[in-house]
């Protein structure tokens, strides 16, 4: 491989993963909390795409605009879904959650259809993020500075909120100590409902990006992604952010890895996402960053 | 200002706590003691807000304002109307530091300056805290664990204290330590205190009233000195 190669897979590597870490990150807030999988997580990813397609297409506002407004949106809607499927659910077995999540994963992707239907629709792409910069032999988009920018700032932006605010404080505590937690005085299903609103609005984020990136959106879009992210969490440990991050972009670079080096194997792209996973718990079984098995009392 | 009414608590079938009647009056020390399953906890865990199966009334009366009956609140609302409990076995959030543990206990307020201004208090309180602010609540010994917990409920500047069994697991040094502390807080800065306890000497000594609970009922009360005269109590609780 090349060197002008090289720089064009790290950029692809640091895009792709990147993408995947703002949807793990989601997975492992709510996780961290709540001690289940919020399968739905995917399809608000897709929701996210979605619309921004419509702020774009079918009103005048501007583009940074129209992409806040969705990620409003997309935000709204996680906090809808926690509301209405997982809160009456908390205190029944976790299981209840979990299949809650599987039924609001294919109520959305269904709803999806609906109202969506099933065409594959195009993305809107600002020029200036995909005409190509070339510099010698090498292509890149513009895209591949602004992702890996725009995700390390909102990255850094929910850790300030995590670790300096006291929402943040409600967070961690919360996160291993439920009944103290509420005698301190913190309303339990704001906090949850402020993980789930914070979860969506990254994964929303993802999703313009990731529809940029593919410009195609469908009611299924978020279906792939979603599990690789959630693969991210579990790689990363899940319950940490910081892990979420390093499993996103772990998981990124082994795919442009292997698909630059063995192009042959690109039709088993995703299996390489699968294979990690398997590896690393092998050797890892809580993640990279996971904190040694604790059973919630 | 506390008042309990017939107040009763159920877990399934079982009657853990079978209407009791409790009085706590604004700037007293008030005990509860009795043997380990009597239902100590349950009661002020049922006062905290923390338990499903309630019946009877929890009758509050704040500095200013009228009685509002506590029943059937959740915990953060009643912390915000001035309850705070520093529960069984500490519960410091291991993860969190001394500092952090401190500023979860304000959660209910709003007031940031007053907020900082009773940290100072706290660490002056317990200048081991403040020696080691920076260090995760984890990593404390058994003796500043209980120091940050007390300082933790104290933080939300609560009207009425409710320590559960804050002797629990000490050496005696510390235990005399925090039972000097609560004290203080009740005679300098005339903070009303429920106190749970199985260490009935040392609480009955610095109580002002006290109630005798076993089984789930209020056996015998009184002012604190006169029960630890009780040949009754002498026999059960402090050994003869």
């Amino acid at each position: 491989m090349n060197q002008d190669l090289f720089i064009q897979n790290l950029f692809n590597a640091l895009t792709v993963g990147s993408l995947y870490a703002l949807i793990a990150i989601g997975y492992t807030m709510v996780y961290g909390i709540l001690r289940f999988i919020n399968f739905a997580h995917g399809d608000v990813f897709m929701v996210g795409a979605y619309f921004i397609f419509f702020t774009v297409n079918f009103s005048i506002i501007p583009w940074p605009l129209a992409a806040l407004a969705a990620i409003i949106g997309a935000s709204a809607l996680g906090i809808l879904v926690d509301r209405v499927a997982y809160r009456p659910l908390r205190e029944a077995p976790r299981i209840s959650a979990l299949i809650s999540a599987i039924g609001v994963s294919f109520l959305l992707e269904n709803l999806g259809l609906v109202i969506f239907t099933g065409l594959p629709r195009p993305a809107v792409q600002p020029a200036w993020l995909v005409d190509p910069i070339i510099y010698g032999n090498i292509r890149i988009l513009p895209l591949s500075f602004v992702v890996p920018a725009v995700t390390a700032v909102l990255v850094l932006g929910l850790l300030f909120i995590v670790y300096r605010t006291r929402p943040g404080l409600a967070m961690r505590s919360i996160a291993r100590d439920i009944e103290t937690t509420r005698l301190m005085g913190v309303s339990i299903d704001r906090t949850i409902a402020l993980t789930f609103g914070l979860g969506s609005a990254l994964a929303a984020a993802a999703g313009i990006m990731w529809a940029m990136r593919y410009p195609q959106i469908h009611p299924f879009m978020g279906v792939l992604p979603g599990f690789k992210a959630f693969i991210a969490a579990v790689v990363g440990g899940i319950g940490s952010i910081q892990g979420a991050v390093l499993g996103g972009l772990l998981l990124g670079t082994v795919e442009i890895v292997a698909v630059a080096n063995w192009p042959e194997l690109s039709g088993y792209r995703d299996a390489f996402a699968f294979v990690l996973l398997i590896v690393i718990l092998l050797f890892r079984p809580t993640g990279l960053m996971g904190e040694k098995m604790e059973d919630k009392i | 200002m506390l008042e309990l009414r017939d107040m009763q608590v159920w877990y399934g079938g079982i009657h853990a706590v079978q209407g009791i009647n409790l009085k706590v009056g604004r700037g007293q020390i008030v005990t509860l003691i009795g043997a380990n399953g009597a239902g100590k906890s349950s009661t002020v865990r049922a006062i905290a807000g923390l338990v499903k199966g309630l019946k009877g009334q929890i009758l509050y009366t704040p500095h200013s304002g009228p009685t509002v009956n506590l029943a059937g609140l959740p915990p953060e609302k009643i912390v915000a109307k001035g309850l705070a409990l520093s529960p069984e076995g500490r519960r410091i959030l291991p993860h969190l530091t001394v500092s952090e543990n401190l500023e979860l206990g304000a959660y209910s307020r709003k007031d940031k300056a007053a907020i900082a201004e009773d940290k100072e208090w706290v660490y002056s309180l317990f200048p081991r805290l403040k020696e080691r602010h920076w260090q995760k609540g984890g990593t404390l010994s058994g003796g500043e664990q209980q120091m940050l917990a007390l300082g933790r409920a104290l933080m939300s500047h609560p009207d009425l204290l409710m320590l559960d069994e804050p002797s629990l697991g000490l050496a005696p040094i510390l235990v005399q330590e925090i039972f000097e502390t609560i004290k203080r807080l009740n005679a300098e800065d005339g903070r009303t205190i429920l106190l749970i306890e199985q260490n009935a000497y040392a609480a009955l000594n610095i109580a002002h009233q006290a109630y005798i609970l076993e089984v789930g009922s209020i056996v015998l009360e009184g002012p604190g000195r006169e029960l630890r005269n009780n040949p009754k109590v002498r026999e059960a609780y402090l050994g003869g």
